[in-house]
């Protein structure tokens, strides 16, 4: 049978060791009431070319069977993935070990775990970095609750161009330790209410969240926003859906963050149709003993050589129980394993370069679709742009559709007062051609009225 | 020692950091050529915003890369190279096919918010796999959304949570099992529960009466798992359930030993209201050194209004997502879960099949008796019972010869096993908790149950060995003490410089 | 083991050497070796009061954490600064270079539950019975 070697040859000895006739028998460790008495209800097993096939025909995209184009983003990015990166991903050793419990035979995954952290500190302009969180939002909720333990005051606030995802989260995982959540509007430009949140800070805040670049792509004043937050006696925590961004931002945590977490999907890891992907999340040298997650750190073993365990782990599950830090138990690893790649590969001066033709990408695509509709905001942004349309998003992403383009993400469902907005993402995958072709289209949907259909389509 | 063991010295190499291996102006990156106007940061941001520099990004050759990240892997030991009895882990096979089919480019591809009308396909794994979890368990309705068994604790937790308040019915405790993983507690922790332990019988399991004299009305739930971290099946479980329930309470099962039951049985039919899976586990998909894995979470109808947004609804021949839940306890992660990690698991469950699933466990629970025994002359059994997927035993015996469970561990890498999980559960002093899986052929089992015979005879004969051990091994007994006291959690550039 | 006969002790392995109106207060030789090698110290803020059996200070080892519980109600008055770069000294000499908080004494009436010398090492050895 699949994937099990021992057969009735190798049964019969074996059962024959412990009394029991026939492998059935085993059932009788389990009381008789309990034991099912039929099969499962489980559809007949494949083979493994039937397997491919059915899984092929699930996989392919729309009734057409082509690539949509796609310009979304919104803390998913489509990057380019080298060749590398899965070639590492793929040697068993990495994918098929567990959680090095045991270092002596697990060093690999615990140096590349060393280097991961080494990266994001370096990227985030901060002292110390866990091993990775699930994703970029719950990396958000953990930011909250370190905040609220370190404080131990009664509220955060978040400001409404954060992901809507990660506030949800946050506001799922604080609800049950009656943790409040405040909402800090933004302006007409695009970035945080500066002073709203002026006019909402005191002394009852455990910590600000402001993302950057935010979900609609534009930029904040992070040293601003930290000026205002630490004036109170609270923590900055700063969330980074686009980390490729820090290529060419200062980083937050030279601006003033206190906490730096975010999602590092874009290096290295696919769409894959929202996950896994891996939060990263970064604090301060005095914070450490706060931190969820796991952490890697270097050492020596009895002969001086040099070697990596994992570290300060009474802060976790398995030691401290309930009173841990978090309930993390498995990091996000072979995920912060593509990122270290990825970051390899790039390096200082690729990323700098990719972030730059992402950049200009992006600066082209505002340029020309403002012909078309309307740029909502002013702010700088970095790799997407929320624009409004002449009517109902929608309907206008209908019949992109129909051309097999995804022109963007509608923002109604997380922003009921943005109707007509879409927002749209442009990486370095698109080429010139694609945009102008999403121009092109969007223009002539503008003309068409709604509903009618041109002959010939 | 025989020349046969596995472990054997050989050539392994050094690979220092990534960060040393740094040298200015090399380059292991290709970047397309840019077919717009250069946009240039320095004229359209504000300058005081301008990254300085990337200081401390590596700078190497693609073969350089390469290498490195080879020679990482090398020092690694994974299922596939060799025996990994890590007790509570499950550390099964996983197949190669299903690494090809989470890469295929319509699933890798796949943006989370792209419209419905072209991601039917990947609705209908998960809304199939739902389907198989629920057959697989006895329960009603699942979410796909945890992206770990612990997170899937939390959902669980949370939901019943949600339900009681819904009910008017706060309460404050959870009872947790001695014999319970850290995360149980943990868990109930951040759902702002105090946790009371129970204590398990001298058969290893809880009692009737335990649960009775702790149970009352501010218990919101019992969280239980099954069979339990000793791999003793919890032969009171349905009593245990029926009291929690006449006091109105709910019973959450930590699914993380489902390994033990599939197809034999179904927690369902044991008064479980909600539990959850471990993908990575039971199912196959891979541990990758640490995640990602899955940890999807079954409910009892009575619980369904509570899962996380969004669940997945069929409307004819069309799988929708439906974020229209009012008492929703909302969301643990962003998107819909590690979809990746659910195909694996769902080729898997397609793979095997009702007969092949219950083959696997009935084998598992196969394997694990023959080692215990084989191994209780030799090591301290505490409780010699039948066990399940999993025997713990304890290092008692070896005790009197100054070796301890990890002196066993550690020896046990020299003869090129990986060890079992030491020190847990807690209830075992010393423990040492083996589980084979199904996924191992009897040489091997015989194999591993004779370097531990050798082990034992060693501690008596040779305890210095073991408490030198490993001696083949690139590295050997890293001063945990040194880590801790003074943790150096990451590489600094030479000249102390802002990044 | 080693008990000293000049300070008092608690059940939950603390050592007291009264001062006046102060205790000064570390954990003993039995529970240092039971924790192994204590890798760091949370020790509380100057000026926090403390009811008896209240966690006072938190010590780590590798694998393990142990709480340090108020012997009686007071307040803090002074701690060992040094633990926070070596936490080592609780284990080299717990009685003196590893002791960790000064309490000014909030209720001496609490005093009188506190274990001699003899009375803790006959303790200690039933607990080692017990396994």
């Amino acid at each position: 049978m699949r994937y099990i070697p021992n057969a009735e040859n190798d049964w019969e000895s074996m059962l024959q060791t412990m009394g029991y006739e026939r492998l059935e028998d085993l059932m009788t460790i389990l009381p008789e009431p309990l034991r099912m008495k039929k099969a499962l209800e489980l559809p007949q097993p494949l083979s493994e070319m039937e397997l491919v096939q059915h899984l092929r025909s699930l996989s392919e995209p729309g009734p057409q069977g082509k690539r949509v184009l796609s310009f979304l983003g919104a803390g998913a990015y489509d990057h380019f993935i080298p060749a590398v990166v899965d070639h590492v991903l793929r040697r068993s050793e990495f994918y098929t070990a567990y959680t090095p419990y045991q270092p002596e035979i697990s060093q690999g995954t615990l140096q590349a775990t060393f280097e991961f952290q080494t990266l994001i500190c370096q990227l985030t302009g901060m002292d110390v970095a866990n091993a990775s969180l699930y994703d970029g939002a719950s990396a958000v909720a953990e930011g909250v609750l370190m905040a609220h333990r370190l404080k131990g005051r009664k509220k955060c606030l978040l400001s409404r161009s954060v992901h809507p995802e990660s506030r949800m989260v946050t506001r799922t995982y604080s609800h049950p330790l009656n943790l409040q959540l405040g909402e800090i509007s933004y302006t007409s430009t695009g970035t945080t209410d500066l002073e709203d949140l002026q006019r909402q800070l005191d002394e009852e805040m455990n910590a600000v969240v402001i993302q950057q670049p935010n979900f609609f792509g534009c930029l904040e004043d992070v040293e601003e926003a930290a000026k205002m937050v630490h004036a109170r006696g609270a923590l900055l925590i700063v969330a980074v859906t686009e980390p490729l961004s820090m290529a060419l931002l200062q980083p937050p945590g030279l601006l003033g963050a206190d906490i730096v977490v975010g999602e590092g999907q874009s290096f290295g890891n696919p769409l894959n149709f929202g996950g896994p992907y891996v939060g990263f999340f970064a604090t301060k040298e005095g914070f450490l003993r706060s931190m969820p997650g796991r952490l890697v750190g270097q050492t020596v073993d009895r002969q001086g050589r040099r070697g990596f365990v994992l570290a300060v782990a009474t802060r976790e599950q398995h030691i401290r129980r309930e009173k841990a830090t978090s309930n993390i138990c498995t990091n996000q690893a072979l995920c912060a394993l593509a990122v270290l790649v990825y970051l390899s590969l790039m390096g200082k001066q690729g990323l700098k370069e990719l972030a730059e033709i992402n950049l200009s990408k992006c600066e082209y695509a505002k340029k020309k679709l403002s012909g078309v509709g309307r740029l909502r905001f002013s702010a700088p942004t970095f790799n997407e742009f929320v624009l409004t349309l002449n009517r109902d998003a929608s309907s206008v992403l209908q019949i992109l559709l129909k051309e097999g383009i995804v022109g963007g993400l509608s923002l109604k469902r997380f922003y009921p007062e943005m109707e007509r907005e879409i927002l749209v993402c442009v990486t370095e995958k698109h080429a010139k051609e694609d945009i102008d072709r999403l121009a092109e289209i969007l223009n002539e949907s503008s003309v068409r009225k709604q509903g009618i259909q041109e002959p010939g389509r | 020692m025989k020349e046969e063991w596995p472990g054997e010295c050989g050539l392994v190499l050094n690979e220092p950091l990534i960060f040393e291996r740094s040298a200015r102006g090399r380059k292991g990156y290709s970047l397309p050529k840019l077919d717009v106007e250069r946009a240039e940061a320095e004229k359209i941001w504000p300058r005081k915003w301008i990254r300085k520099d990337l200081e401390g990004l590596p700078e190497l050759s693609e073969v350089e890369i390469v290498r490195h990240f080879t020679r990482l892997s090398q020092w690694n030991y994974g299922v596939d190279s060799g025996f990994y009895p890590l007790g509570s882990c499950t550390m099964k096979y996983n197949p190669k096919v299903n690494e090809d089919l989470a890469r295929l480019p319509g699933f890798a591809g796949a943006h989370p918010y792209q419209p419905e009308e072209i991601a039917q396909g990947a609705l209908q794994l998960m809304d199939d796999l739902e389907r198989f979890l629920c057959e697989i368990s006895g329960m009603d309705r699942a979410t796909l959304q945890p992206s770990a068994g612990a997170q899937g604790e939390l959902t669980g937790m949370l939901m019943i949570r949600a339900y009681l308040s819904d009910r008017g019915d706060p309460r404050r405790k959870v009872l947790v099992p001695d014999t319970a993983h850290g995360t149980n507690p943990a868990s109930s922790g951040l759902c702002g529960y105090q946790v009371v332990q129970v204590k398990s019988n001298e058969r290893g399991v809880l009692s009737a009466q335990a649960i009775e004299e702790k149970m009352d009305e501010d218990v919101a739930a019992l969280m239980v798992t099954n069979p339990n971290t000793l791999g003793l099946f919890e032969e009171n479980i349905c009593q245990i359930a029926e009291i929690v329930h006449g006091k109105g309470g709910q019973v959450y099962c930590d699914g993380a030993n489902l390994n033990a039951l599939l197809g034999l049985t179904r927690l369902g039919g044991m008064g479980i209201d909600v539990l959850h899976f471990n993908l990575h586990k039971t199912f196959s998909t891979p541990h990758g050194g640490g995640g990602p894995g899955a940890g999807p979470v079954g409910v009892k109808g009575h619980l369904a209004d509570y899962l996380p947004v969004p669940i997945i609804t069929r409307k004819g021949e069309r799988f929708q997502f439906d974020y229209d839940r009012p008492k929703t306890i909302g969301k643990v992660r962003s998107f819909f879960g590690n979809f990746a990690v659910l195909v694996r698991a769902y080729a898997y469950i397609l793979s095997l099949g009702a007969a092949g699933l219950k083959r696997a466990s009935l084998v598992a629970l196969l394997n694990a008796n023959y080692i215990r025994s084989k191994l209780k002359d030799h090591y301290h059994l505490p409780y010699d019972l039948p066990c399940m997927h999993e025997c713990v035993f304890s290092d008692r015996l070896q005790g009197k010869y100054g070796v301890t469970a990890l002196d066993i561990a550690k020896r046990l890498m020299d003869y090129g096993f990986h060890p079992p999980t030491i020190y847990f559960p807690l209830v075992v002093h010393g423990a040492l908790m083996i589980e084979p899986t199904e996924s191992e052929p009897k040489e091997t089992l015989d194999q591993f149950i004779e370097a531990m015979v050798r082990i034992a005879r060693e501690a008596e004969s040779e305890p210095g060995l073991l408490r030198d051990a490993p001696h083949k091994t690139k590295v050997s007994r890293l001063d945990e003490v040194l880590a801790n006291r003074k943790p150096v959690l990451r590489w600094k550039p030479p000249t102390a410089r802002e990044p | 083991m080693n008990f000293p006969k000049e300070v008092k002790y608690t059940k939950d392995h603390e050592w007291i050497r009264m001062e006046g109106e102060f205790a000064v207060i570390g954990i003993t030789d039995y529970a240092q070796d039971k924790l192994g090698s204590i890798v760091f110290v949370e020790l509380p803020a100057l000026g926090k009061s403390f009811k008896k059996g209240e966690t006072l200070v938190t010590v780590d080892s590798v694998k393990a954490v142990a709480e340090v519980y108020a012997p009686m109600r007071g307040r803090v008055e002074a701690v060992n600064e040094s633990l926070r770069d070596n936490p080592e000294w609780i284990n080299r000499e717990c009685y003196g270079q590893g002791w960790m908080v000064r309490l000014k004494i909030g209720d001496s009436a609490e005093l009188s539950s506190l274990l001699t010398s003899e009375a803790y090492e006959a303790f200690v050895a039933e607990e080692e019975a017990k396994g």
